[in-house]
């Protein structure tokens, strides 16, 4: 019997997006009814996500589950998904954060459209995460600027409609770029050989002479870093991350921004290693400017929202140093880090979507002594915070350790600066924690109430999954290795080769045996050498 | 006696006068047909027949006219392969089919979205559509022109009816305003082209476009600055037609002023005509020329994409914001004409077909909103327009994101291919000035949408509560509602499942 295997993939982009047809649907005075479903249509996203991973092939690095149907078929663009173990947990983070982000943080207006939105978001962050051919992505990509648009802009803050405006246009002037250079690469790849594609698989092998490669590389890489974002292109983030609902600032901070990050791995490494190469130093001094850049600034601000949003800047430079490290460890811990980012900064926002309910005010000066009427979320926050720090024991040293491994062993003075980075992240956070929770409670703060039990239900699965990932990221790092490996090992035979290439395992490379030939170089890091997260899994 | 052996008529040879193919001219004759039969119905009867009864008649010649181009297109797309008639006068082939049916289209949308308008404002009698339909038959004659004298012809039967369209509304000064600026202009840039036709012809000796390309195919002129001045008057004949910068000038002011399913009409009809045409005259008359018009075309791109993204921020009217607005989509088409290949022709042709819907979506609603006397088009009064009239605001904001370019609606695609058009012909920066001027264009498109979702209570004074209240006794005719309904149906379906209207424009110009 011939049992066509069941399209996961294509089921996981289209269930929200339907569900948010249904829900726009319904009538608006139905707000419990809208409600439930929202929160039940993303849990059933999580359930068949959770499937996905369960189904995931460990040890397999190329694309699995992949679907592929042709679409628009003149100029050659299909409907194709694929995971790999780079993916797979960015989309289970999708999958965890959206469920949260409706349940633990609710608008009390318009709630019918507010849900619709947020589900056609999940399906657009998924689509994204999941496409392999390079149109269909740009339209994902540029999908999640619709609903963040009104999400922002309908239900933010005060200043909802400047932040909200200022998003789009920066993030859709960097798309600008993205488009030319997509038709750019598939027409270069027509010329060569004859077939009109957008398959990722398909471009890879396109021959381009280093000048090409760097002018496409920047122009795939400016709407990336806008996204991210990344240092100079940063200004939106804190406008947008602050004037938006809580549930809002979840999902730009933990999952949009991952969006950034997870297109230069997935396409421009892939595309473009040798302007990867070539450009590392470039966006790794970006990246290091980043993290002590968003840290200085984080530890002046006044307003929690803002504070975070600076603290998610340094957070993103690390992930980019990461990725640019050119290591196994590097590129791992990166990967990693996008997942521990989205986890703390959507508990983080939460957190503080939970206090600005009870206080009306993100201003630090005005609150205080939250301690003393809150000690359960004092002691969530506290976890959290500590995650964000990156103490060990908690998911957030994982991630950083491993970039900071992995950069030091191929750019070693980036690393050294960016480790100060780290220590800034304890200043301000820790300040910020005592101004806000220590001492004594004015009449106000004394008021505050505990967390509900339904909002600790709503902590509860991030705060296990910091704690898992910190005490045993194993079982992520089994899944995530395989391509990042074969990723990295594809990067450095394509730097080393000229036109026309040699297919060379990376295996047989010859390595450098001095590290400090070259800063720019980059090396595969022998199995043996792998960091202590990953002892003996492959 | 004398005569005939002396006279100068002798020396003439008879006018030789081809026999008529009245089935390759199909449609605009249906179009012209109906026109002279409405005026004559309404004077068959003492009393005036209704309006609707116009609209309906107006809506079935232009699904007759859709009917007939596609027989036409199964006979050239599948039986014969496209062809030229009346001494190469008319060509038959999938470029002017094309053309043909996204005029009708346009005609039939703006039928049904001008019928309340023309109820609510009280215009009566056949004019209105009989002019419609006229206007309608020249675009088609410009799409399906095989020569520069039909290209002329054309121009004038439907930049004639469009002037005097733009007046239609003889209660609002603006509208007169805008009916005598438009003709002044419209006249002027006449003028200029038929002076570009002779010169062309004076330097070719050939006023159709296949014996012109002919000609220079087989001849190398040694001074050819006739035809270079002959050919950029051409062209600025047309970019007036389809208001490229810097000859846009009167497209603010006539959007403005012009009832506003007229301006709709004329955004998508006279844009659609000048191009079709325009882009006859440089890939089949100029097409040797191209290295010398592709420079004036690249200026004119990026000039129109600009000027018209950067001039609309500043303003506050919608309907004239939509104006530039126009302007900087007449850039996009323009990047597909510079490409000059077949896959400039094809983008082109799918930016127009696409926008045509939205373009006429758009300034429906803006006529619904505009209220008694067409005069609500300030931004203030849409403000809080989703809470009033949810629907309508959803409508909207969908034709405002498309033309934004946002994905999964047709808007989208449209840009892309005309990006996909230019990079493949590597004008990069081109693509990159079109994609950034997007990206200026989304903050205005953005604006209006932001303005018609906002609602706070806490901010209502007794003038936006006005507002509020004159947008709930807004009414949507029937009428209105099929025409948005249609509009936004084609705009979304096409923009997730594209690709038969893509594979349409990609055989239309395989059989140019």
């Amino acid at each position: 019997m011939n049992t066509q295997p069941f399209p996961y993939l294509t089921t996981l982009v289209l269930l929200p997006a339907g569900a948010a047809v249904v829900i726009a649907a319904l009538p608006s005075n139905a707000k419990r009814l809208i409600q439930w479903l929202g929160v039940l249509a993303s849990v059933a996203v999580l359930a068949l996500a959770v499937t996905v991973a369960v189904e995931f092939r460990v040890g397999y690095a190329a694309y699995q589950m992949i679907s592929n149907h042709s679409w628009i078929s003149t100029y050659g663009i299909s409907w194709d998904l694929g995971i790999d173990g780079i993916s797979l947990f960015l989309v289970l983070l999708v999958a965890v954060v959206f469920p949260l982000a409706l349940s633990g943080a609710q608008v009390k207006e318009n709630s019918k459209s507010y849900v619709a939105w947020m589900l056609l978001l999940e399906a657009a962050c998924l689509g994204s995460f999941l496409s392999l051919d390079l149109l269909l992505f740009f339209l994902f990509f540029e999908l999640t600027l619709v609903p963040t648009y009104f999400i922002i802009g309908r239900w933010g803050h005060e200043r909802r409609s400047y932040a909200a405006v200022k998003f789009f246009i920066y993030t859709f002037a960097g798309s600008a770029f993205l488009l030319v250079g997509i038709v750019t690469l598939v027409f270069i790849h027509q010329h060569q050989t004859g077939v009109l594609t957008f398959n990722l698989t398909q471009l890879i092998s396109t021959r381009l002479d280093l000048g090409t490669q760097i002018l496409l590389f920047l122009a795939f890489t400016s709407a990336f870093a806008v996204k991210a974002p990344v240092f100079p292109l940063h200004t939106w983030s804190p406008d947008a991350y602050r004037e938006a609902p809580a549930g809002g600032s979840v999902v730009l901070a933990a999952i949009m921004a991952k969006l950034g990050t997870y297109g230069i791995i997935r396409f421009d490494l892939n595309l473009f290693p040798r302007a990867s190469v070539d450009l590392a130093p470039l966006l790794l001094t970006l990246a290091v400017i980043g993290i002590i850049y968003g840290a200085i600034v984080a530890a002046a601000q006044s307003d929690l929202k803002r504070l975070v949003a600076y603290s998610s800047l340094a957070s993103l430079g690390f992930i980019v140093l990461g990725t640019f490290a050119f290591s196994s460890e590097g590129l791992a811990g990166g990967v990693i880090q996008m997942v521990n980012h989205g986890l703390i900064t959507a508990a983080l926002f939460l957190l503080i979507g939970m206090i600005y309910e009870r206080r009306g005010t993100w201003s630090i000066p005005k609150l205080g002594g939250l301690q003393k009427p809150a000690p359960v979320l004092a002691a969530v926050f506290t976890v959290v915070m500590l995650a964000s720090i990156g103490l060990p024991g908690l998911a957030g040293f994982v991630g950083e350790f491993l970039i900071l491994t992995g950069t030091f062993i191929t750019h070693r003075w980036w690393a050294v600066v960016a480790t100060s980075g780290v220590i800034f992240a304890a200043l301000y956070l820790l300040w910020a924690y005592q101004r806000a929770f220590h001492g004594r409670p004015n009449a106000e703060n004394s008021k505050v109430a505990d967390l509900s039990w339904k909002e600790g239900l709503v902590m509860l699965p991030l705060v296990v999954l910091i704690v898992f990932i910190g005490i045993y990221p194993k079982p992520v790092l089994d899944r995530i290795t395989p391509s990042v490996d074969r990723l990295i090992a594809q990067v450095d035979r394509e730097a080393h080769t000229k036109p026309p290439q040699f297919a060379i395992p990376a295996k047989q490379l010859p390595k450098p045996t001095d590290p400090t030939i070259s800063t720019s170089s980059i090396r595969s890091i022998p199995s043996s050498r792998q960091g202590a997260f990953n002892g003996g899994s492959r | 006696m004398t005569l005939h052996s002396t006279g100068l008529l002798a020396t003439l040879a008879p006018v030789h006068i081809p026999p008529l193919a009245y089935s390759a001219v199909l449609p605009p004759v249906i179009m012209i047909g109906m026109a002279l039969f409405l005026l004559l119905l309404s004077a068959m009867f003492k009393r005036q027949p209704n309006t609707g009864v116009y609209t309906a008649l107006t809506a079935a010649a232009s699904l007759g006219a859709i009917a007939a181009s596609l027989v036409l297109w199964h006979y050239i797309s599948v039986r014969h392969g496209p062809y030229t008639a009346m001494e190469g006068a008319i060509s038959v082939d999938g470029f002017s089919v094309l053309v043909m049916v996204l005029v009708s289209c346009a005609l039939f949308l703006t039928a049904l979205s001008s019928d309340g308008y023309l109820r609510r404002e009280g215009v009566q009698g056949p004019e209105y559509h009989a002019l419609m339909l006229l206007s309608t038959s020249g675009a088609m004659l410009m799409g399906a022109a095989g020569d520069l004298i039909v290209i002329f012809l054309g121009l004038e039967i439907m930049s004639i009816a469009l002037y005097v369209l733009a007046g239609m509304d003889s209660k609002r000064r603006e509208s007169g305003e805008a009916a005598i600026k438009y003709f002044i202009l419209g006249a002027f840039s006449s003028a200029v082209f038929v002076y570009g036709i002779a010169l062309t012809y004076g330097a070719t000796g050939s006023l159709n476009l296949a014996q012109i390309a002919n000609y220079l195919s087989k001849n190398v002129l040694i001074s050819n600055g006739l035809l270079l001045v002959g050919l950029a008057l051409l062209v600025v004949g047309f970019a007036f037609k389809i208001a490229a910068v810097p000859f846009h000038m009167w497209t603010p002011d006539v959007y403005e002023g012009s009832p506003t399913p007229v301006t709709g009409f004329m955004a998508s009809v006279a844009k659609a005509g000048g191009f079709a045409a325009l882009l006859r005259v440089l890939l089949t008359a100029g097409d040797v020329l191209r290295l010398d018009w592709q420079p004036m075309i690249w200026v004119l791109a990026i000039l129109t994409l600009l000027g018209g993204a950067i001039l609309a921020l500043v303003q506050t009217n919608v309907k004239r914001m939509l104006a530039y607005s126009s302007i900087n989509h007449a850039g996009f088409v323009l990047v597909g004409v510079e490409a000059a290949t077949r896959q400039g022709v094809d983008a082109a042709l799918y930016y127009l077909f696409t926008y045509t819907f939205v373009v006429i979506g758009s300034f429906a609603v803006v006529s619904v909103v505009g209220g008694k006397g067409d005069k609500a088009h300030n931004l203030e009064e849409y403000k809080g327009l989703s809470a009033t009239q949810p629907l309508l605001a959803a409508m909207l904001a969908l034709f405002l994101l498309a033309q934004a370019g946002i994905p999964f609606t047709t808007g989208f695609l449209a840009k892309f291919t005309v990006i996909a058009a230019a990079a493949d012909s590597h004008s990069y920066a081109l693509a990159i000035i079109a994609m950034l001027s997007a990206a200026i264009a989304a903050f205005f498109y953005l604006r209006v949408v932001f303005y018609m979702y906002s609602s706070s209570p806490e901010t209502s004074t007794a003038g936006s509560m006005g507002v509020l209240r004159a947008q709930a006794a807004l009414k949507v005719p029937a009428t209105m509602a099929i025409a948005l309904g249609l509009a936004a149906a084609f705009t979304l379906f096409f923009g997730i499942v594209p690709a038969p209207v893509i594979d349409f424009a990609h055989k239309a110009t395989l059989l140019f």
